[in-house]
């Protein structure tokens, strides 16, 4: 391929280097330095997507991060391809695979295109206009809409780039490295600041740097060869670090920012190996300076969105810093005298331009004559009616505007080219200023948003500020630099600065045709394809809020986020609604500024880093043993250990058989442990347990229902106590950290007199939990010295013990209804009690059980789980646990709220059991529970909380809350499910034992 | 992100602390006196005004100490800082 749009050697592109690149399947060239953009310019391919909605060919419209068309799909043909990534920004590098987006089966023949013809059918809100009815047409047209929309498709493989974080703390920030970024990072680093300048592009410069206007003069040197020395002194400031490629993609408050660094999208792919993607930058800065310069705006005309229609300021960019001519017959379309210098910068390199249209009457710019000189012919007062060209421009058509800017007059001129430079004015990239919270202020002047008013932690430098001239933007730096860093001088004031001043503006944001608005088409937002149109009618249907129009015609909503035509979305609003764009106000600029991959922002936690996990001191053991886990919060626990090809329901059935029969064995080490000490410690229990514990004897277990202030059952456990003021509770696994929070809380807050401290023990005790009627022997044989009679240890006691010199504490507390015993050894040691246990329960075939097993026995016996059995709707009332609300305590936490008027109601929801008629049905957790079953519409009395086959009944076994349960011991009820409704019988919570005896069998 | 200023350990990042809602809410000494109103009051009823807010905050993932805030909920601009048992700021 031929690249006979190089025009001209640049010092940033490596002409020695040169790259293949593919797009669309064919293979070009560029050089080293070149952006996907540019060397597809360079190469002639202008045609490089269809638009959202009409599928209208587009092109290249600008340099850098705001291009709303030319986005593309990277490595099409990979199943870890990226959708819509900017042409403009994607360096080249040998091996780059892009394809176009929103077409098929070619960008060339896009059947999508017929849209453009039916584009009178797809006026703003076509879609919530269209398919709302009939209602239940909906799935049918969704499948439609599905398949035509998005952009780009999405990667269906696990994403094999490394990603990461990185924390950064610095005195000063300044985002942006154009002239003011690189002053200001400059001299914030000399004066000992220590300094961050970030920049999204590759080189540092930002506009100036590719600066050819002679009449830009810094110190008698043209501005971007002195530029370019403050650049090279940058390398030996200390407490400066430089980060190119560096994208800041959200401004939050208290001057957190985040920036994504991308460090590997531009190499080759073995280059690319084993290294950082992207990486995500947190950054807490003392001070911000904003440096982020200005985007350029589009003009808004008929037909503005076909390729060869491009941003003045993106020509000039294309023609000095990557050498090429975007046309070979250029125009410019104008309204300020930027475009000039694009003009002039094109003529001076050979290239031809054909003619400059004005929309203002005249300028007294010094560079005018040189256009004039140049013999490029200028059309004043005149604006653009219509343009024409497929698939790339072809020529345009100029009227005279009439002196109210509203209409055209006099006769049509036609003129051939295949590039327009359009030039709006200049737009201040204030995102991150109104994302870090701060307001802005219409310039009515100059028609632009700028900052109301610098911080003592952050100031906006240079055009982002509403500085567009060189003397202004130098004069201002100096001024805002030295107040805001308290330094007495810069190392640039009083520098001589020459330049040009512009005098003459002239505004309209939407520019008239010959033609009649509904015949037009004026995009505002191309990546969306919304017009001015679009916003007429969402006007004249009603909308006025901005947001509103926004949502309604998509303007702005695209992954450019609307950087171009925003403003003269609003603009457009302004003029008809007839008010000040002051009074209108934005929308709101969200982060992030560009897009984020996911890959970023998750950086590496994913995989086995995505949670952690907490795993007990006998886990190993447990995975030796072939247990299955089960996540119970952070922690895994053993859910039950199947033997050969046990199924799940058959080894829950033999660990819970095994248990009630001989003995059992289960890893407690994951329940909350909360140590109390403190001369208060009976007192502070007193306060946030239901029941009464000034009289538990030191040696002596409780168990303590543990309430929210609103009376809602909240925790539970057993508590111990170990001395007068030294207590040992255990929490639920899960509640644990907020249980701690929660009594902190009341400690630090409503109690602080109370002489208590509490420390989570939970990671230092180890807990096996041995029970069954053979318990006592393994017991016994473990420690042969500890008399283990009931008079000497009896259940509800607790004693501390050595085993193998090694203090244990032992508490005879039972969970299962079974004589049990609870051994918490500290946790180093808790695999080989958890052995020692093993080993002796041998001879009595002792069995592992996990969660599954613990949760069938406790149902057997009607103990609730806090979690499962309740909601946080469940007094201890409800859970017919009226036994443990203390009527004598005066207080406790939750105590009030049992006696208002809707915890007292008879008819809530209370626990009971259930029994199927069939005993071998187990009720689904969850199924809802009726009385009636013709009744319509049915009233759902409750739900199922637990349900299992019980080994030990030989039957189904399930607790359930049910409206005024309480009442209906023995009444028939029914749980509906799919195919049949099943018959049940309202019981008692205790299944099994009901007396008790087995605790000392 | 805030910054917060925790009076016990100085500036650290939002992200070690926990909101605890409106500040200043003393629990009733005497609960039973009340009325189911009076308790409901204490119980549901808060302010969550747009300006100068004064509420709790816990130091979760550092010292675990509570601590008071004054905050512009309309700006989240922290005015003032101050310990339990202290009196709020009257500006």
């Amino acid at each position: 391929m031929t690249q006979n749009l190089r025009v001209k050697s640049s010092e940033f592109i490596d002409e020695t280097n040169r790259i293949s690149f593919k797009f669309d399947g064919k293979t070009y060239y560029g050089f080293k330095g070149d952006t996907l953009a540019s060397a597809l310019i360079a190469n002639n391919v202008h045609l490089v997507g269809r638009s959202f909605k009409y599928h209208r060919p587009r092109g290249i419209m600008t340099s850098g991060s705001e291009e709303p068309n030319a986005i593309v799909q990277v490595n099409p043909n990979s199943n870890i391809t990226e959708p819509n990534a900017r042409a403009t920004e994607i360096e080249i590098y040998e091996g780059l695979e892009a394809s176009s987006q929103n077409c098929w089966p070619s960008v060339n023949f896009d059947i999508g295109g017929i849209n453009n013809f039916l584009a009178p059918l797809f006026p703003a809100g076509f879609y919530y206009k269209t398919f709302m009815w009939p209602k239940s047409f909906w799935e049918k047209y969704e499948f439609f809409i599905r398949h035509s929309a998005g952009l780009g498709k999405s990667p269906n493989a696990r994403d094999p780039d490394i990603y990461d974080h990185r924390n950064i703390h610095c005195d000063v920030l300044v985002v942006g490295a154009g002239i003011s970024g690189i002053l200001a990072a400059k001299n914030a680093a000399k004066n000992n600041f220590k300094t961050l300048l970030l920049d999204e592009k590759n080189e540092l410069g930002g506009s100036t740097i590719f600066e050819e206007n002679e009449n830009n003069k810094i110190n008698h040197n043209s501005a971007s060869e002195w530029l370019k020395k403050e650049i090279n002194e940058l390398k030996n400031i200390k407490n400066l670090e430089i980060k190119t490629r560096t994208s800041v993609a959200a401004y939050h408050q208290y001057n957190y920012l985040l920036a994504r660094e991308n460090l590997t999208d531009h190499l080759v792919k073995k280059d690319k190996k084993n290294k950082i993607r992207q990486r995500l930058l947190k950054i807490r800065a003392k001070k911000v300076i904003l440096a982020t310069g200005a985007l350029e705006r589009p003009l808004i005309f008929n037909n503005n969105d076909r390729p060869g229609i491009m941003l003045s300021s993106a020509i000039k960019k294309y023609s000095n810093f990557y050498g090429v001519a975007c046309g070979t017959k250029n125009i410019f379309f104008t309204n300020n005298d930027s475009a000039y210098e694009s003009a002039l910068s094109l003529h001076n390199k050979g290239i031809k331009v054909e003619a400059i249209i004005d929309i203002r009457e005249n300028s007294d710019a010094k560079i005018i004559k040189k256009i004039n000189d140049a013999g490029i012919k200028i059309y004043w007062s005149h604006t653009i009616v219509d343009t024409r060209g497929y698939k790339r421009l072809s020529g345009v058509s100029i009227m005279k505007l009439s002196n109210d800017g509203t209409s055209v007059t006099g006769s049509k001129i036609s003129i051939s080219c295949n590039c327009l430079g359009i030039a709006g004015g200049w737009t201040p990239a204030v995102h991150l200023y109104t994302q870090s919270g701060s307001k802005l202020t219409f310039d009515e002047e100059r028609k632009i948003f700028i900052p109301k008013a610098d911080t003592k932690e952050q100031i906006s430098v240079g055009s982002c500020g509403g500085d567009f001239e060189l003397d202004e933007i130098i004069t201002n730096l100096n001024y805002k630099l030295k107040n805001f860093l308290n330094i007495n001088k810069t190392d640039f004031e009083g520098i001589a600065l020459e330049n040009d001043h512009e005098t003459s503006r002239r505004n309209i944001w939407l520019l008239p045709s010959d033609q009649t608005i509904g015949k037009t088409k004026p995009f505002v937002d191309y990546q969306n394809d919304a017009t001015a149109k679009d916003i007429k009618l969402a006007l004249r249907e009603g909308f006025r809020s901005i947001e509103h129009v926004k949502r309604y015609t998509t303007t702005g909503m695209g992954t450019d986020q609307g950087k171009l035509g925003n403003m003269h979305a609003l603009g457009i609003i302004a003029d008809i609604a007839g008010v000040k764009m002051g009074e209108l106000g934005t929308t709101t600029f969200r982060p992030p500024y560009t897009p984020l991959t996911f890959g970023t922002i998750v950086g590496r936690n994913v995989g086995e880093f995505f949670d952690t996990f907490r795993r007990t001191p006998m886990n190993d053991w447990h995975i030796n043993n072939k247990a299955e886990f089960e996540n119970v919060g952070q922690w895994k626990r053993s859910w039950y250990y199947p033997k050969e090809d046990e199924t799940m329901h058959q080894a829950v059935q033999r660990e819970s058989k095994a248990a009630r029969m001989s003995a059992g064995i289960l890893d407690a080490s994951t329940l909350g442990k909360i140590d109390i000490q403190g001369s208060d410690a009976s007192e502070f229990l007193n306060r946030v347990y239901t029941n009464a514990w000034s009289k538990l004897a030191i040696g002596k277990c409780r168990y303590g229902l543990m309430l929210n202030e609103d009376g809602m059952v909240y925790d539970d456990g057993v508590t111990t106590r170990l001395d007068e003021n030294h207590y040992i509770m255990t929490t639920t696994t899960g509640g644990a950290a907020n249980v701690l929070g929660k009594l902190e809380d009341y400690l630090q807050t409503e109690w602080p007199e109370l002489d208590v401290y509490l420390t989570s023990v939970t990671d230092h005790f180890a807990t096996a939990s041995l029970c069954g009627p053979n318990s006592k022997k393994i017991l016994n044989k473990i420690i042969p010295d500890l008399d283990l009679s009931d008079v000497n240890f009896p259940h509800m006691s607790f004693k501390e013990v050595l085993i193998d010199k090694i203090k244990c504490r032992i508490m005879r507390i039972s969970f299962t209804g079974e004589l049990s015993y609870e051994i918490n050894a500290p946790a180093s040691y808790g695999e080989a009690i958890w052995q020692k246990c093993i080993e002796a329960g041998k001879e009595f075939n002792i069995t592992p059980y996990g969660t599954e097993t613990m949760h069938l026995l406790r149902a057997e016996k009607g103990f609730i789980i806090v979690g499962q059995d309740t909601d946080g709707t469940m007094t201890p009332i409800d859970l017919q646990m009226d036994w443990i609300v203390s009527k004598k305590k005066y207080d406790f936490i939750g105590k009030r709220s049992l006696y208002r008027s809707d915890t007292m109601k008879e008819d809530r929801k209370q626990l009971i059991g259930l029994l199927t008629e069939d005993p071998n049905i187990v009720l689904e957790e969850g199924a809802q529970i009726v009385s009636e079953l013709n009744q319509k519409p049915v009233e759902m009395l409750g739900h199922v909380t637990s349900s299992y086959f019980s080994p030990n009944l030989n039957k189904s076994i399930a607790l359930a809350v049910v409206k005024g349960g309480k009442n209906m011991m023995g009444r028939k009820l029914f749980v509906p499910m799919e195919n049949k409704n099943i018959s049940v019988t309202v019981a008692n919570t205790v299944f099994y034992d009901e007396k008790n005896e087995r605790l000392n069998a | 992100m805030f910054l917060i200023n925790c009076p016990y350990c100085g500036e650290r990042d939002q992200q070690e602390f926990k909101a605890g809602g409106e500040a200043h809410i003393e629990r009733p000494k005497q609960p039973t006196e009340l009325s189911d109103d009076e308790w409901a009051e204490y119980l549901f009823m808060r302010k969550n005004i747009k300006g100068v807010q004064f509420e709790r905050w816990n130091h979760a993932h550092g010292c675990r100490k509570w601590f008071n805030m004054a905050r512009d909920t309309s700006n989240d601009e922290i005015k003032a800082i101050y310990k339990m048992g202290e009196k709020p700021p009257t500006q």
